[in-house]
């Protein structure tokens, strides 16, 4: 794995609280290549966006990485003082968060915001990272950029926002960028332009992406491969075409059978029984268990890891040597 | 940008008419002017005749004509107690009370500001609990109280400041000052930490709350996410966010020290306005009263119109939106 830009192994994200800890994260471990987009799927509360925070450093206290190691390009970032973390965010990860509206500081201008970024981290003067400034909001498609670059966020829309934080992500080439829901609070109609200019922003730069969200759709659309998570763990992980076109994870299968298609004639989507458990209470055994329609006696006692099954990787005791049948 | 000067100034021309027209009624029905100004054995036709110098038997709308007209060339009739001009007697006792008002606010914003800034940042510090312990005195102690106990401690125990008076003054023109001489200036301390001493608690706990707010936002948080150093989030965009509503409680609250200064200048025996008030009030010196009520509501009116246009000035919303209109 050590071509691999990021490497996740085995990370732990706790929050203690008063009614004890609570693991929000629960031995996470994923690969990202370079200029690969992977996406992470899951419910809210399953832990995708705590990852996220984790990968970046950015997990609001009382939370910590309580085990497991982050690394990007072979060197650890889970363990760097702040100093030095904070060189790493904007320089070599970029992150990108689920509200255009509230991402961008309202009382700077857009050049404000972009200047200053370029500038924590290049070594470049006012002019050169205005130039520079300038170009990015073109590439990220802003008509009239040279013009529009000293407006204030609220006089662009939510659309053009998201685009504006993208060249604020992106305004120093990162190796990778975390995209938190981006286009979660946009218009449908927008959705799609936001996925292409990002997609096309990371292919021109050679940027891999994490994209962090809960719409299987977008995943279909702009992942190479898919990380599915439930409850602070992994369920899943392999390639979007497999994991879409055959699920194995019950869980996995749960969330394509509630895909509404066109193709298929069905009157009823199906559903996933019961509610994803509290972080209070996940049941001993696989996390699932409690909805899962194909459980066996074994899934309530034995925690699954996850191990790979024809091309993908799976945490489901199914797919284990000892299943039933 | 002109043309919301001018809707203001319009606003604040009818606030000024409609307290000049309570400070005339105070004139109409608080007892008999006549009655205030002429001995017991005044006949009749000589108080008939006093009545018609007065202009006491015109019109109603036509003597608040002259009030007004008069008001606005500075004739503020003549005090009752001390028979000079009542536009004289405050204008001996306004530098006082302005300087007092002045200093008081500089210290509650210089202090109270950065105690803000700083219990903010370092929620779990001991510091920042021994801060907001002292804010909790500062806020539940009355003002007068404070400025006994300061007595006792700085001038009577420790015999360090002077208890009461101004000192030393030096006129320029028409305006005194106490800022020019060391005695002057120790006679500033004690007024200014009592009348300043609330005011500073307050804007401390707001700071910090708008601070602690602000920086849980989005943008916030997408400010570390882009690496940028911690002074210029935390400076550079959680304080300037912070001081937009800062801006409107400490205007507000300057009209409130001058207006306070009167329990503050008792205490001190300070000569100021509000001492002058005190005295005005218990012989009913009513054109003491009626200037002194025209003149808060002037500098509430003209304090108001500062914090709007910094409002202007820090909120690129409100300056957009404003021009536009």
């Amino acid at each position: 794995m050590s071509d691999a830009l990021l490497s996740v192994r085995d990370l732990v994200v706790e929050f203690p609280t008063r009614k004890g800890i609570l693991t929000a994260v629960d031995r996470v471990s994923f690969d990202i290549s370079r200029g690969e987009v992977l996406g992470v799927v899951g419910e809210s509360g399953a832990g995708k966006s705590m990852t996220g925070s984790a990968i970046i450093g950015l997990i609001e206290p009382p939370g910590h990485i309580a085990g497991g190691t982050i690394s990007i390009a072979g060197q650890r970032i889970d363990n760097l003082p702040y100093e030095a973390m904070r060189r790493v965010r904007g320089k070599r990860i970029g992150m990108v968060f689920q509200d255009p509206l509230t991402s961008l500081n309202p009382i700077y201008t857009i050049a404000e915001q972009l200047i200053e970024t370029i500038r924590t981290h290049m070594d470049l003067n006012e002019r050169q990272a205005r130039d520079r400034a300038i170009g990015l909001l073109d590439q990220v498609g802003i008509p009239a950029a040279s013009r529009r670059i000293d407006d204030y966020p609220h006089q662009f829309s939510g659309g053009m926002r998201q685009r504006v934080v993208i060249a604020l992500a992106l305004c120093v080439e990162p190796e990778l960028i975390i995209a938190d829901e981006p286009t979660t609070a946009l218009d449908v109609s927008v959705q799609s332009q936001i996925i292409d200019v990002l997609k096309r922003m990371c292919a021109d730069h050679g940027t891999a992406i994490m994209l962090i969200t809960h719409d299987m759709g977008v995943i279909a659309e702009a992942a190479d491969r898919v990380v599915v998570m439930y409850a602070g763990r992994v369920a899943e992980i392999g390639a979007v075409r497999d994991v879409i076109k055959d699920a194995k994870h019950p869980y996995t299968k749960g969330l394509m059978g509630a895909i509404p298609t066109l193709m298929q004639d069905s009157d009823r989507l199906t559903q996933i029984p019961g509610t994803m458990p509290r972080l209070t209470d996940i049941p001993p055994g696989c996390a699932f268990s409690k909805r899962c329609p194909e459980a066996f006696d074994r899934c309530f006692v034995e925690q699954p890891d996850c191990r790979p099954y024809q091309g993908r990787d799976v945490a489901c005791l199914l797919y284990d040597e000892g299943k039933p049948q | 940008m002109l043309a919301f000067i001018i809707r203001r100034l319009v606003q604040s021309v009818v606030v000024m008419l409609v307290v000049s027209l309570i400070a005339f009624v105070m004139f109409r029905f608080i007892g008999d002017p006549v009655d205030q100004m002429v001995g017991l054995e005044t006949t009749v036709q000589e108080r008939e005749l006093l009545r018609q110098q007065l202009g006491l038997n015109d019109p109603l709308p036509l003597q608040f004509w002259h009030f007004v007209s008069k008001a606005a060339q500075g004739d503020l009739g003549i005090s009752y107690q001390f028979k000079r001009p009542v536009a004289d007697l405050i204008g001996s006792r306004l530098p006082a009370t302005l300087e007092l008002s002045f200093v008081s606010a500089l210290f509650a914003l210089l202090m109270g500001i950065p105690m803000g800034v700083y219990t903010a940042l370092n929620r779990e510090s001991l510091l920042s609990k021994l801060f907001l312990t002292i804010s909790l005195i500062g806020i539940s102690l009355p003002t007068f109280l404070i400025g006994i106990l300061l007595i006792f401690v700085f001038s009577v125990y420790l015999q360090w400041l002077p208890s009461f008076g101004r000192g030393k003054v030096v006129d320029i023109g028409w305006w005194s000052t106490g800022f020019l001489t060391v005695s002057g200036l120790k006679a500033l301390i004690l007024p200014s930490i009592t009348l300043g001493l609330f005011q500073m608690t307050l804007i401390m706990r707001l700071v910090r709350s708008e601070m602690m707010e602000v920086l849980r936002t989005d943008f916030i948080k997408f400010a570390r996410a882009r690496g940028l150093t911690n002074r210029a989030v935390n400076f550079g965009h959680a304080l300037k966010n912070t001081m937009i509503p800062v801006i409107t409680i400490t205007g507000l609250q300057m009209g409130a020290i001058i207006a306070f200064a009167i329990i503050t200048e008792t205490v001190f025996q300070w000569p100021g306005m509000g001492l002058l008030f005190l005295q005005a009030v218990q012989n009913v010196d009513i054109p003491i009263m009626a200037a002194y009520l025209l003149l808060i509501a002037l500098l509430f009116v003209i304090i108001n119109l500062i914090v709007d246009l910094l409002y202007v000035m820090v909120d690129p919303r409100i300056r957009i939106e404003g021009a536009e209109a």
